[in-house]
């Protein structure tokens, strides 16, 4: 038996880890090196926060050239390929880069491991691997424009035949979207396992909050489908490089094939992206309402039945592929089904209000705009589910304005609305409430002066992705942009804030400022200490369940 | 001298790393799974012409690397039972056993493929671009879907590799005792090696309150009775992973060698 101890000795004043907070903890690194290496998952969350919000300014200042390009018909600031290009990388980007990773990866590693009643997660170093495939991902992806012949033009759906035959640097596109793909199932699986392994004691399934259900049916949504993109990126890289055929009809290969693998994954996409959303509304509303969910096993379980329903529609993306009726008619009631789950969910959430002490702070507007839009959202991709009209506005700004109110409305206005929800327990400070609330007010106006407009000319019979339209459009596509502006102002101002209150807001330590949590997360200092407990808590009661000792 | 135990959170979750390897193995099975739609997809539209396309590969060749892939499965077994046995030196060489068959079957892939290529069956090929469409697709897939998987087979070699060298070194545990997560209960006390008989064979510096952190490594190759399987946790995940690339094959080797 051989034996090998090693000692080490430090300054004489270390600080108990538990009376510090995970910033102040002094590790075998400093400076950037103790964030990029670290296995701490309230560090990679806010790595991946820091990215993704990155990733979403480019892609942001994309979509705001876009706009300011159809603000007039014909050519306003940049050609047609210049478009092309620009629309591929504001939905690259926006798609790949900020909404997949979405809130479960950046507020879910840094609230979930907390909310169960766990020092980190199951595989912290997995974890990290995770990030480091996001950020080489990315860097391939950003690669992508800038070598080759150009970057790629080809929607970020990737179609087949156009995207193995285009001269543009499609294939490193495709292998940036199989490493960011690997990264995510990482992420997932980490957290599925997290969730099974690393309950704190006394909380059961039913007793978990409902963000960590819906993180966990998006954990499960991440593993099963998102391999199918990744072989599907694959078969692109290998048909362009090497030419096997298999989705080129010259060779007998068939594109739709290449629909269906894509949207295989690329539907349940939509739901890994808005599941992470759906379940952090659930816990901004029970806190700012002051209430104990409404419902709460049917919010629990619609994430799930949302999970299993949402990998089995695919295919209404694809109504004017050339499917058979048949194929047609099933996917369109599939699709249906899926409103169900979504709309207990909504009236639920409603429920939930009802007799609340409603306090209508920052993160609260947020999830009350959130309920609107996505409602707005909701309906329309009903209206696209239904065969009949979905003929008439495929392919047209109707779908543009639908899924922006989905993604957008739905996860952007969730994402900023858990940013100031969670920024006190993030950084122990409060920001500025008054700017908040402009910013609010700005991008929610600018929101719907933006994306309605957008409804309303696919409508008429505006296409997407056209660089020219006919001059009776021009009316709506100016509101549209006009609209551009106002959101990104509210944007930008909500920025500054935040940024500005990280170092100089108000300093705001208690573990509950709000003053309604009730999940775990409250229960710990802000920021939290390093391994979140002193001691690993018993739960005793349901998530939103006021403890007895409450009760009046 | 006074002992004093230290509680310690060392981390290893045996179900859980479990769980995890299972949840990855369900991405593998749906990764080859987009492929072999296509496949079935495009038998089903150009039957005869994969019947034919078929008839071009090596039977003989496709049957000894089924062989030499369900030996290797085997071999991988024993390996996980000899450490269950505590025996150490069979574990090792089943192990090295299960690389040098995987090896084999890369050499014997690369005489295989070798052929074809010679005989300008190859994906871009002008030779090949004469052929009809569907056997062009059969080749097309036939390259991609066993390539994927030798992708795999050459990740199982390194990864089995690895898992050699730490069999070789193995089990060593490695425990960390930080300030501020119970060191400071130690305070006064000496680390120490003690036997049976309670007689110190080491004995190190006082824990005193100016200490960070102690790394103890403990090296020990457990006998049959004190077997602990969370120790062979990765070699028993690595081959769960060999044996999915094997099953793999075994579908992989029907559907393109024996349709003839």
């Amino acid at each position: 038996m051989g034996n090998h101890a090693n000692v080490a000795r430090a300054h004489p004043s270390v600080p108990d880890a538990a009376d510090v907070n995970f910033y102040q903890f002094k590790g075998r690194w400093s400076g950037l090196a103790s964030w990029i290496f670290s296995t701490d998952h309230k560090r990679i969350g806010l790595m991946y926060l820091t990215l993704m919000l990155i990733f979403f300014t480019v892609g942001m200042s994309l979509g705001f050239l876009m706009r300011l390009e159809l603000i007039a018909p014909g050519r306003t600031i940049v050609d047609a390929q210049t478009y092309n290009v620009f629309f591929t990388l504001h939905g690259v980007f926006m798609i790949f880069l900020f909404v997949i990773p979405g809130l479960s990866a950046s507020l879910g590693n840094f609230i979930l491991p907390i909310m169960i009643g766990a020092k980190d997660v199951q595989f912290p170093r997995l974890n990290l691997l995770s990030w480091w495939l996001f950020l080489f991902g990315a860097l391939i992806a950003i690669t992508a424009l800038f070598t080759g012949s150009g970057p790629p033009d080809t929607g970020w759906t990737f179609y087949a035949p156009y995207s193995i035959r285009t001269g543009t640097n499609v294939t490193l596109a495709a292998c940036a979207v199989f490493v960011l793909g690997f990264s995510s199932i990482l992420t997932g699986l980490n957290f599925v396992t997290t969730i099974h392994r690393m309950r704190a004691p006394g909380m059961t399934f039913f007793r978990m909050p409902l963000f960590v259900w819906s993180v966990y049916a998006t954990g499960w949504l991440q593993v099963i489908a998102t391999p199918v993109i990744g072989i599907t990126m694959a078969l692109i890289m290998v048909e362009r490089s090497f030419g096997i055929g298999v989705f080129d009809p010259v060779k007998g290969g068939d594109p739709i094939l290449y629909q269906h693998l894509f949207w295989i994954y690329s539907h349940p996409a939509v739901y890994i992206m808005i599941l992470p959303a759906l379940g952090a509304i659930s816990d901004i509303l029970s806190v700012h309402a002051r209430r104990t969910i409404f419902g709460y096993k049917f919010i629990a379980m619609s994430s799930v039945a949302i999970a299993l329903f949402g990998s089995i529609v695919w295919a209404h993306h694809m109504f004017v592929s050339g499917n058979s009726l048949v194929a047609n008619f099933v996917f369109s009631l599939l699709t249906m089904i899926v409103a169900i789950p979504s709309a207990i969910k909504v009236f639920n959430w409603v429920a939930t209000l009802y007799k609340g002490s409603i306090q209508l702070e920052t993160p609260m507007l947020y999830a009350l705009a959130f309920i609107f839009l996505f409602m707005i959202g909701g309906f329309t991709g009903m209206m696209i589910g239904v065969l009949s009209v979905d003929v008439h506005v495929h392919d047209t700004y109707f779908i543009v304005g639908h899924f922006h109110y989905i993604l957008f409305g739905g996860l952007g206005f969730s994402m900023f609305g858990s940013l100031h929800h969670w920024f006190p327990k993030m950084f122990g400070r409060m920001y500025n409430q008054v700017p908040s609330k402009i910013a609010w007010f700005l991008t929610f106006v600018g929101f719907n002066v933006l994306y309605l407009p957008m409804l309303i000319l696919g409508w008429e019979g505006m296409p997407r992705r056209y660089y020219d339209y006919l001059p009776e459009f021009q009316k709506w596509h100016v509101v549209s942009t006009v609209g551009s502006w106002i959101m990104i102002a509210g944007i930008l101002t909500m920025f500054i804030n935040l940024l500005h209150s990280i170092k100089h807001g108000k300093i705001c330590t208690e573990p509950n400022p709000w003053g309604g949590g009730r999940t775990l997360e409250w229960t710990v200092p802000s920021p939290p200490p390093l391994e979140n407990f002193d001691e690993i808590p018993t739960v005793t009661r349901g998530a939103y369940d006021v403890a007895p000792a409450e009760v009046k | 001298m006074s002992t004093h135990s230290i509680a310690l959170a060392s981390h290893k979750d045996y179900r859980g790393s479990k769980f995890a390897i299972w949840l990855f193995l369900i991405t593998e099975i749906i990764l080859f799974g987009g492929m072999f739609l296509l496949y079935s997809v495009y038998r089903s539209e150009y039957a005869q012409d994969f019947h034919h396309a078929a008839g071009e590969l090596n039977t003989l060749v496709g049957t000894m690397n089924t062989l030499i892939l369900l030996t290797s499965s085997l071999t991988m077994a024993l390996g996980i039972a000899a450490t269950h046995r505590g025996n150490r030196k069979l574990a090792l060489l089943m192990i090295a056993a299960t690389v040098v068959c995987a090896g084999w079957f890369m050499v014997n892939k690369y005489f295989e493929w070798g052929a074809k290529i010679h005989h300008g069956i190859y994906p871009g090929s002008e030779h090949l671009a004469a052929f009809p469409k569907g056997e062009q697709l059969f080749f097309g897939l036939y390259f991609m879907m066993t390539g994927v998987h030798g992708i795999h087979v050459l990740v199982g070699m390194a990864l089995l590799t690895v898992m050699f060298v730490r069999v070789m070194n193995q089990p060593n545990a490695r425990l960390s005792f930080v300030a501020g997560h119970g060191l400071q209960r130690a305070e006064g006390c000496h680390l120490a090696i003690i036997d049976k008989d309670g007689t110190a064979l080491w004995k190190g510096e006082e824990i005193d309150s100016t200490m960070e952190r102690i790394d103890v490594q403990t090296k020990y190759w457990p006998v049959k009775e004190r077997f602990r399987v969370v120790d062979f946790n990765l070699l028993e995940n690595s081959g769960l992973y060999w044996h999915i690339v094997d099953i793999i094959w075994i579908f992989l080797f029907p559907l393109f060698y024996l349709i003839t």
